[in-house]
């Protein structure tokens, strides 16, 4: 939360564009820029885990952060809702500019509180709370607000549908839901995490405590959820990241390495180092 | 393929005997384990059957259903009765006011502690708060007859001059009085609820935390709405020892709440708790065979069927909302 320049001086446009050459037969469409990492450093007391790293956030797309363990993707992750903030010592230095508003998520001015309101986030681990399965996908809208029985009941089942979940509960919204299963319970928090319609779902290895089964539902959801948000997943699942993301960063030892199309990274990666992450050769 | 005789390892016998060596001190540590705790089951049955056994001539003389509906507790007058109800409402009553001051004060000191004190606040509280329970509780009593219950008779006379019909009937808080005897056995309470309670709340994962922050949660939402209610089960049994520890506890009722066997709920008035009792009775000398000496004992089963019950009550609540996280 340091040097920052003011929301008022960032440049109107973000510095880099999406790459517009097509590949193969699904040429995606172009995406505009939701959020765009400039400079960005991070640490954890005197120790840098992130280190200089810009790269762009297409809206409506799934950007997946791949890389060996410690390579510093989840803390770039977390910055984005500044989940940092809830432990002392740690310090950001750099921007993240959030599109169409032009915040600084990492600035001064920004209050965590709100970007997190703007930024939901399902973790490595399910972590529904210790209450109904309706009131874990209330949690959001009642910080909100949101009051009215109606319009509650309404949202929770929209979200819980958006989410792949509500056939499966709805006849127990009222139970608790430490009674789901693990997959049930983490697409609760996904459901939890889009009843607030955010900007932006970060996804930190959601599928690292599922099995097979409920990992295929998870990349399922995530695939239609890209119609509707702008979606960062971290994975150390490099199938997984190819599967289901359309930008993918390769990060190693804190450093962006390489920034491309999933494709391109999986087929034709620049780098040397990316090459021998994708083909196991280290990690 | 290579020849498998050329490749024959090493017999394992040593190896055997080592471990038939383990497997005999696995068994003494098992067998010591087992002796411990057979141990402390001895020791409570053991209480119970004293306990049973001491009263079976008491409730020869006394019918056990006077026993436990008598609203009177006489037992040295000439005719003495011995209905314990008084001594329940006593103990009952100084229990109820103790935990209304203990576990609003604990479970606010322990939520601050857990969700909100920098660590090195609560490295200092949290040693200091459990201080408080090794004053001995003989200097809680005179804590209370010296300084809270002279206070609670300034603040009954204050509040008083509002209420003039309230002065017709009880003009002044008497010295020795439920309410001051129970207030300062909350006090005494609260770090058992405190540390306890905080212990829970510590416990809860960081993750569920990180979960309703990443919602846009603040500190007190978070500690409200998941922390407390995750930790709940937890919470409950600091509730039911603070419960064990009120209704036991002697010396404070002993000296601070006026041992006078009334029955009420008031608890402006003095009354006697069952612990009391047992104090007073057994100070005096008492010969073995007279009915007051085994009006202790029928006063201790009682006491011990009370305090299981709650314990069951907490077992009760804490498997209600145990958590699987």
């Amino acid at each position: 939360m340091v040097n920052t320049p003011p929301v008022e001086s960032l440049t109107p446009q973000p510095v880099m564009q999406p790459h517009s050459e097509p590949v193969g037969a699904d040429a995606p469409v172009v995406h505009p820029v939701k959020a765009e990492v400039r400079n960005l450093s991070f640490y954890y007391g005197s120790f840098k885990a992130v280190k200089n790293v810009s790269l762009p956030f297409y809206e409506k797309a799934v950007t997946a952060l791949i890389g060996p363990s410690g390579c510093g993707k989840t803390t770039l992750l977390r910055c984005f809702n500044r989940m940092h903030d809830l432990y002392p010592g740690n310090r950001y230095e750099g921007e993240i500019v959030l599109y169409p508003s032009r915040i600084n998520i990492v600035g001064p001015a920004a209050s965590p509180i709100e970007m997190r309101m703007r930024v939901s986030m399902v973790f490595q681990k399910p972590n529904p709370f210790p209450k109904s399965i309706f009131e874990n996908v209330a949690y959001g809208l009642r910080l909100r607000g949101v009051g009215g029985r109606s319009e509650l009941e309404a949202r929770v089942e929209q979200a819980l549908r958006g989410a792949a979940l509500w056939e499966e509960v709805k006849d127990r919204l009222r139970d608790g839901a430490y009674g789901l299963s693990g997959g049930q319970q983490q697409r609760l928090c996904i459901a939890r995490a889009l009843a607030v319609e955010p900007e932006i779902v970060l996804f930190d290895e959601p599928t690292s405590a599922l099995d097979p089964i409920a990992t295929g539902k998870i990349e399922e959801l995530i695939d239609d959820l890209r119609q509707r948000v702008t979606i960062l997943i971290v994975t150390h699942n490099m199938q997984q990241a190819s599967r289901v993301s359309d930008y993918t960063a390769f990060m190693y030892l804190g450093e962006m390495i390489e920034y491309d199309r999933t494709a391109k990274i999986f087929t034709n990666p620049s780098k040397s180092l990316t090459e021998q992450y994708i083909s196991g050769r280290f990690g | 393929m290579p020849d498998a005789t050329t490749t024959t390892p090493a017999p394992l016998v040593p190896h055997v005997r080592r471990l038939s060596g383990l497997m005999l001190r696995e068994r003494v540590v098992e067998g010591l384990l087992l002796l411990a705790a057979v141990f402390s089951i001895f020791i409570t049955s053991g209480i119970v059957f004293i306990l049973v056994n001491e009263s079976r001539p008491f409730f020869r003389t006394v019918n056990p259903i006077e026993f436990l509906t008598g609203g009177e507790w006489t037992p040295q007058f000439a005719d003495p009765k011995f209905g314990i109800l008084p001594l329940v409402a006593g103990t009952l009553s100084t229990t109820l006011v103790a935990l209304l001051v203990a576990m609003p004060v604990g479970t606010i000191i322990a939520i601050w502690l857990s969700e909100f004190a920098p660590a090195k606040v609560r490295e200092v509280v949290k040693p200091l708060l459990e201080l408080l329970a090794a004053v001995p509780t003989v200097v809680y009593g005179f804590f209370a007859i010296t300084l809270v219950s002279p206070v609670m008779q300034q603040v009954y006379a204050w509040v008083i001059s509002f209420f003039p019909s309230l002065k017709e009937n009880y003009p002044e808080l008497p010295l020795f009085n439920v309410l001051s005897a129970g207030i300062v056995m909350g006090l005494m309470i609260v770090p058992y609820v405190c540390s306890l309670s905080e212990d829970a709340m510590r416990a809860v994962p960081m993750i569920l935390r990180e979960g309703s922050f990443g919602m846009g949660a603040n500190r007190t939402t978070t500690a409200l709405r998941v922390v407390f209610p995750a930790a709940f089960s937890g919470v409950a049994a600091a509730y039911t020892l603070a419960i064990s520890r009120a209704v036991g506890e002697t010396m404070i009722v002993a000296i601070a709440a006026g041992n006078q066997p009334t029955l009420t709920a008031n608890p402006l008035q003095p009354a006697q708790t069952i612990t009391a009792f047992i104090v007073q009775a057994s100070m005096g000398d008492l010969p073995h065979d007279d009915i007051g000496y085994q009006s202790i004992f029928a006063a201790g089963l009682t006491l011990f069927v009370m305090t299981l019950g709650f314990n069951l009550l907490g077992a009760a609540l804490r498997r209600r909302y145990r958590q699987a996280y």
